[in-house]
């Protein structure tokens, strides 16, 4: 035992030497269960600071310059904003009851919140830091994305079973489509092509057009030895170059990398219990999913799609972000 | 004149753009589907204040599910009502759901016993009604009884049964002793877990009836009694792991934990109980379920609202699935396998086709938290975990026209 621990060892100071000096990136992890975030380096694997945050955190973002967190404390009722230079919480925002996820604007000047107990989309100006417009949604709205030219943004509502396009413009509401049970989050293709809506205990993925609004394609997954009830896709990330789709299976223990072309399953990456969001370093060498039910991290080499190492941070770890370059 | 010309020149105008208007984008009605919910209540007596069942225990429920179908409905163009009716408990339901019927009700939940639901059978049938059974819990009604106009988002006492069973092999406390009430009820939970023992593995090594004498379910210095009786009721046990009780009745079974001769866990209808549902779970996504219920009624949630809000959104579901209220298309959607609708409960929920019933997990819960969610861990099946719970196809007795 001792004999393969000092292998493993030398074998992974072998790895770091000869790796490129590439910039370390820093990893928050939400950690829903004990009311942290662990920052984690992403070169040399390890954990460096735990920072005590307020109750049930769990969706996490990061400012584009990346100098400030953005986090929703649930059962506070509120949105912290950490700062990344000291790790402090520096003040809050307005975020309506029970936020859970939210997504920044790409201009970075709004974050749009889902409040899940009052069936709403929340729009606050970071300037400002005040509410602009509340937008009435399905009931239990959860997933939150936006198009990458800032336009469209699509929010998922758990019970009601649909994906709401929202036109930034006005803030109201556009088209809503059907998708299967439980949508839990909802990513755009860099190109703003697409949309893809994972449905958690539908156990599928819905691929929506972004012109016509309808949905193309529906994707589903099946693991040997896995009942299908097992399967519950949760986070969605798509690489920069829209080449594959990276999809956290919950209770599986599995992230699926999908060919956006085919949209055919390529793999399943085992990696932690409960797998339920997802987030990619900047160079896009690593995708990073949050194991929550095994309390760790696992990094995945994107090149590869093969699991590279698992970092234990704390408990019941639920969303992830990566600072930029 | 030219004065009087002009409006009407205008009017014929925005009457063209009115209707352009409504050809691009017909503003259609919204599809209404009225939902009944009839119940045979009489306030019950239980042995302890804490388990007195409120006064709208189910319909609360009810109402949570409408709301929400119609915040979906707003966005399809789909609107619910309910409509609630109430008798005695052993009255004939038969005017009462054909006035339901009468009113344009197609789907009904009902909330009654096994008698009375089997005394509708073939009124509904010929009214093509629908009905979600939220409340009976007998096997029969899925069994020898099964009809297939009635869908049952309750458990049956096998599925509660099994659930809790289960946890207890897992736990490798394997032998009971069984006390029961004398009561019908009691008596099919008593089968229940007999069944349950002999499948999966536990011995039941004694049992003794608890005859109901008429006695006064609280009396004010009653505990005192309780406290010499139940010692020396339970007294003469082999030695064994749990007490299992069955008391669905409410005569006895609050009573023996902590008063046993021996200190053993209870489980059963008093100490460790087996439901679809537990007012304080807040796993998956529950804690939403929960707010929400909590804010429209001001108390939590029972297993009773939980049957009736998930019978009330599988009508939902299908209205939105198949873009139809017909109860014909909706019973052929609820046995596809397209269907599947989410409660909170960490998986899909399916019906079993063969027999209407819900599948779905068990929550072991006692006074105050969960301790458990069956199916446990290593307890396999062929087609779905939920069916180790109740009885399965191969055992059915249902014959479906």
């Amino acid at each position: 035992m001792l004999g393969r621990l000092s292998c493993l060892s030398s074998a992974l100071a072998l790895a770091t030497g000869v790796a490129t000096p590439a910039s370390a990136y820093m990893v928050y992890v939400s950690n829903e269960k004990d009311n942290t975030v662990t920052v984690v380096d992403s070169e040399t694997m390890e954990v460096v600071q735990t920072i005590e945050v307020g109750q049930r955190p769990r969706g996490i973002t990061i400012s584009h310059d990346g100098k400030l967190i953005y986090l929703c404390a649930s059962d506070d009722d509120t949105i912290e904003i950490i700062d990344t230079a000291t790790n402090q919480i520096v003040g809050s925002l307005p975020s309506g009851p029970d936020p859970e996820l939210f997504v920044l604007s790409p201009d970075g000047g709004t974050l749009y919140v889902a409040n899940e107990d009052d069936n709403l989309v929340t729009v606050i100006d970071l300037d400002s830091k005040s509410v602009v417009a509340e937008i009435p949604v399905g009931v239990e709205p959860e997933g939150m994305g936006i198009s990458p030219d800032g336009k469209a943004m699509v929010n998922t509502s758990e019970t009601t079973n649909m994906a709401h396009f929202i036109d930034t413009a006005t803030n109201e509401i556009t088209h809503n489509v059907l998708v299967d049970s439980r949508p839990r989050f909802a990513e755009f293709k860099p190109d703003n092509s697409e949309v893809w809506v994972s449905a958690e205990i539908g156990g599928t993925v819905s691929v929506i057009d972004n012109e016509s609004r309808e949905i193309k394609q529906k994707i589903s997954f099946e693991i040997p030895g896995l009942r299908s009830e097992a399967i519950q896709p949760v986070g969605v990330r798509i690489t920069a170059d829209g080449k594959k789709a990276y999809v956290a299976l919950g209770p599986a223990n599995r992230v699926a990398v999908v060919n956006t072309e085919t949209y055919e399953v390529e793999k399943y990456v085992l990696v932690g219990q409960r797998v339920w969001q997802l987030a990619f370093t900047p160079d896009q060498k690593t995708i990073i999913s949050t194991n929550g039910v095994s309390n760790d991290i696992t990094f995945i080499d994107v090149a590869t799609d093969e699991p590279v190492q698992s970092v234990t941070v704390g408990a019941l770890p639920w969303g992830v972000v990566v600072s930029p370059q | 004149m030219p004065l009087l010309f002009l409006p009407l020149i205008m009017t014929a105008f925005a009457a063209i753009g009115h209707s352009e208007a409504l050809a691009q984008q017909p503003v259609q009605e919204p599809l209404q589907v009225r939902l009944g919910y009839l119940r045979a209540y009489e306030p019950q007596l239980t042995l302890s204040v804490l388990d007195l069942a409120p006064r709208d225990e189910g319909v609360a429920g009810a109402n949570v599910a409408i709301a929400d179908n119609n915040t979906t409905g707003s966005f399809l163009g789909q609107a619910y009502g309910l409509d609630v009716v109430e008798v005695k408990l052993d009255d004939d339901i038969t005017a009462a759901t054909e006035e339901l019927i009468a009113k344009g009700v197609d789907y009904i939940l009902m909330d009654v016993s096994a008698e009375q639901l089997l005394s509708i059978t073939d009124l509904i049938s010929n009214r093509d009604a629908l009905v979600f059974n939220i409340g009976a819990t007998d096997d029969r009604l899925r069994e020898e009884a099964c009809h297939s106009r009635i869908f049952h988002t309750a458990p049956t006492r096998t599925m509660l049964a099994d659930g809790l069973v289960q946890y207890l092999i897992w736990k490798q406390w394997r032998r009971w002793v069984l006390i029961h009430g004398s009561h019908d009820r009691d008596k099919l939970f008593a089968d229940a877990l007999r069944r349950a023992a002999e499948r999966f593995g536990g011995e039941i090594l004694l049992e003794k009836e608890f005859t109901d004498t008429g006695t006064a379910r609280r009396t004010d210095s009653g505990v005192v009694q309780i406290q010499r009786q139940m010692p020396v009721f339970t007294q003469d046990f082999p030695e064994h792991d749990v007490v299992l009780v069955a008391d669905e009745s409410e005569v006895f079974g609050t009573y023996v934990p902590y008063r046993t001769w021996t200190p053993r866990p209870v489980a059963g209808t008093a100490g460790l109980i087996p439901s679809a549902w537990h007012p304080a779970s807040e796993q998956w996504g529950g804690t939403q379920i929960q707010n929400r219920f909590a804010k429209a009624n001001g108390r939590r949630m029972l297993w009773k609202d939980m049957a009736a809000w998930t019978a009330v959104r599988v009508v939902g579901e299908a209205v939105t699935r198949t873009q139809s209220a017909e109860t014909q298309k909706t019973a052929e959607y609820l046995r596809s396998p397209d269907f599947s609708i989410a409660a909170f409960k960490g998986q899909k929920l399916t019906f079993r086709t063969w027999n209407g019933q819900l599948r779905q997990p068990i929550f072991l819960g006692d006074g105050r938290s969960v301790v458990s969610t069956s199916p446990q861990e290593g307890f396999l099946h062929q087609v779905s975990e939920l069916d180790t719970l109740g009885v399965d196809q191969p055992e059915t007795q249902c014959v479906l026209d």
